[in-house]
């Protein structure tokens, strides 16, 4: 199998592209078109992580809407609470007891909502993989887990109006950190801050998958037990892989707010965890751009569709995955060497 | 070597006591005693089916047995893991390398689970020099940049042994390691094995007599969980209870040329089948978790 990371002149050429792309984007396209673009790189920062933990490690995570929701819940209640600016946050009036719940009142801060929306999904992953990884749960186990933890957030959220903003969720945000979202500049801004965090992203990806930690991962996707009688204790070899992929869904939350708007039980749901999912199988889970670029993609093509046609868009969907899983099993990243293999054929048939 | 490992490595030995794994009522090793010391190539014989692999499963932490293990520490009830970092390493029947990484990449792992947590972060600049010896020992050298799943069966067991050198394993535990070698690959391996037992001590199991006779110092053999025998080459090939239940009338366990007459030897009692060749036939043993986990 061909790596994708692995030569150096792939890693320029692939960053030149991006950069350019990056630049390109918001000469291209209208403030809408933008802001959706820069929702997909939020989609985009959970599915690196996903191809980390499930490509590289074998880890079929199904439940990163938990994740993505803790970093985006974090980071609206700031968003509320400084908008109240010290007060009470709209909705808290209408539907609640009209005070601030306890367990906001920490994220007033900016520091500690920035330290928290990487904290608090680093340690949720860092106990539930240890609860579920040292007890040797895995595949289909793991992924019904993770589900199931999914689908109890997102009814906890709903059934915590007053302080959560129940099915509506948290919404109607003014300022981002001091900075006005009425405006386009910084709308635009966001987007740079969006682009700029999913290549770091993507770079530290590639520096793990290229380290020893990245070949162990591979030994234990493929051979978890053997492993132990190489004197490593795999349980600890997922947990951290786990842990990194909730962090980048964490912060794709986070982003996800002041980019969208909102945060809702929708967002974070059982579906929007499979979806999360979804722009990995297409791109390919073991490489390192096709999760990007599946996402992007993915998602871009679910717009356009749902735009137009949008009873379509679910058949649509569904047939794609269906293909991509029946003839690219290693996702559209594995389509030069499908094409190669078919030439070479040809050649040795002709 | 520093000083403290060689004499660490000179008091090595293997002792297991009363050793009894259960399988449901069945005594796959029914009160095995057993002492290896460093130095002596140990060979483990016995029919197919008694319960050779299940000692070593049992040592290693794959399957639960009561009884005692000591190899410097009570191995009996540690993880696998920790069992590994103990010293106690081994191989499997049916070869089980990294497939998907390289040779060089399965030694480095095996090099490295002494390695300080945050170095393994780091990609690897050079090659470590106990991974390029091992290369050498083991003859994969040029090799080293292929994909582990294309070797051929003789080349991955070496890199098994080889990943045990690395990883500096001072127990040994080989399950039939020359299983599907060519007779050149059995020499080289033999020859292997008795330089590595100079310093180490290794236990192997295994089934061919001609690649006994040439490279055991001392021979237990099992029947049906129990040891019936122990001694040299010569004294348990000797043995009139190793002749009748395990040897059979036509395997030629002597050399050509002492072979015993050809008439049957008697058996007594109810005769279970003995063991012939289709232990190679066996289809190979998965690899289980050691703890029961709820795996697919
Ligand atoms: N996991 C298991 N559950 C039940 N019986 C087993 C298991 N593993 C091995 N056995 C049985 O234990 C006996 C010893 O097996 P084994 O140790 O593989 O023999 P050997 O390696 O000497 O050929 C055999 O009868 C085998 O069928
Ligand atoms: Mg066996």
């Amino acid at each position: 199998m061909k790596l994708v990371w692995q030569s150096k002149w792939t890693l320029w050429a692939g960053l030149a592209v991006a950069v350019i792309a990056v630049v390109l984007a918001p000469l291209l396209l209208n403030d809408f078109r933008l802001a959706l673009l820069a929702k997909y790189l939020c989609y985009a920062m959970v599915a690196v992580g996903i191809g980390l933990a499930w490509g590289q490690g074998g880890m079929l995570t199904l439940g990163q809407g938990l994740f993505f929701g803790l970093g985006g819940y974090i980071m609206a209640m700031h968003m509320k609470l400084a908008d109240a600016k010290g007060g009470v946050p709209d909705f808290m009036s209408l539907y609640g007891t009209g005070e601030v719940p306890i367990w906001w009142e920490p994220f007033r801060s900016p520091g500690v909502t920035l330290v928290a929306i990487v904290a608090v999904p680093a340690l949720a992953a860092l106990i539930l993989g240890w609860a579920v990884f040292t007890r040797g749960v895995r595949g289909a186990y793991f992924a019904i887990l993770s589900q199931a933890l999914v689908y109890a957030f997102a009814l906890l959220l709903v059934n915590q109006q007053q302080t959560t903003g129940g099915t509506n969720g948290l919404n109607g945000f003014k300022g981002f950190f001091g900075l006005a979202l009425s405006d386009p500049a910084n709308k635009r801004m966001l987007y740079f801050i969006a682009a700029g965090v999913l290549v770091a992203m993507v770079i530290a990806t590639r520096a793990l998958m290229r380290s020893r930690f990245g070949e162990l991962l591979i030994a234990v996707r493929d051979q978890e037990n053997r492993v132990r009688f190489l004197g490593y204790d795999p349980a600890w070899t997922k947990v951290f892989a786990y842990v990194i992929a909730a962090v980048f869904a964490g912060i794709g939350g986070a982003l996800f707010v002041p980019i969208v708007g909102i945060i809702s039980p929708a967002n974070v749901g059982v579906t929007p965890s499979i979806l999360f999912l979804a722009g990995v199988v297409i791109g390919g889970r073991t490489t390192l751009l096709g999760p990007v670029l599946g996402t992007i993609g993915l998602r871009f093509v679910e717009t356009q569709l749902s735009e137009t046609y949008p009873a379509f868009w679910t058949y649509f969907q569904g047939a794609l995955f269906i293909l991509v899983i029946c003839f690219l099993p290693q996702g559209m990243a594995s389509i030069g060497t499908w094409l190669k293999w078919l030439r070479r054929r040809r050649e040795v048939t002709a | 070597m520093s000083a403290a490992a060689v004499e660490r490595i000179a008091h090595d030995y293997l002792e297991v006591r009363g050793l009894v794994v259960d399988f449901d009522g069945f005594h796959a090793v029914d009160g095995v005693d057993l002492t290896v010391t460093k130095g002596d190539l140990r060979f483990l014989i016995g029919p197919n089916g008694a319960g050779k692999t299940t000692i070593i499963d049992a040592i290693t932490g794959l399957t639960k047995a009561t009884g005692s293990a000591v190899f410097g520490v009570e191995l009996l009830g540690m993880a696998t893991h920790r069992i590994v970092r103990a010293g106690v390493g081994r191989t499997f029947q049916t070869a089980s390398v990294i497939e998907d990484l390289t040779v060089l990449q399965n030694l480095d792992i095996a090099a490295g689970m002494r390695r300080r947590r945050l170095t393994l972060l780091r990609a690897r600049k050079s090659t470590p020099p106990e991974v390029t010896a091992a290369l050498e020992t083991i003859g994969l050298a040029e090799h080293a940049d292929k994909r582990a799943g294309t070797l051929a069966h003789g080349q991955k067991q070496w890199l098994e042994i080889g990943m045990l050198l690395v990883q500096d394993a001072r127990l040994l535990l080989l399950d039939e390691p020359v299983a599907g070698m060519s007779a050149e690959e059995r020499q080289q391996t033999g020859e292997l094995l008795q330089h590595i037992a100079q310093t180490r001590t290794i236990v192997v199991v295994e089934h061919d007599m001609e690649f006994l006779r040439s490279f055991a110092d001392s021979v237990t053999v099992l029947h049906q969980g129990k040891v019936i025998a122990e001694g040299s080459v010569a004294e348990v090939q000797a043995d009139p209870k190793v002749i009748e239940v395990y040897l059979g009338p036509s395997e030629t366990f002597a050399p050509a040329a002492e072979r015993p007459p050809k008439e049957r030897p008697k058996v007594t009692g109810p005769s279970r089948p003995v063991a012939t060749a289709p232990e190679k036939f066996r289809p190979p043993r998965k690899i289980t978790p050691p703890t029961g986990g709820a795996d697919a």
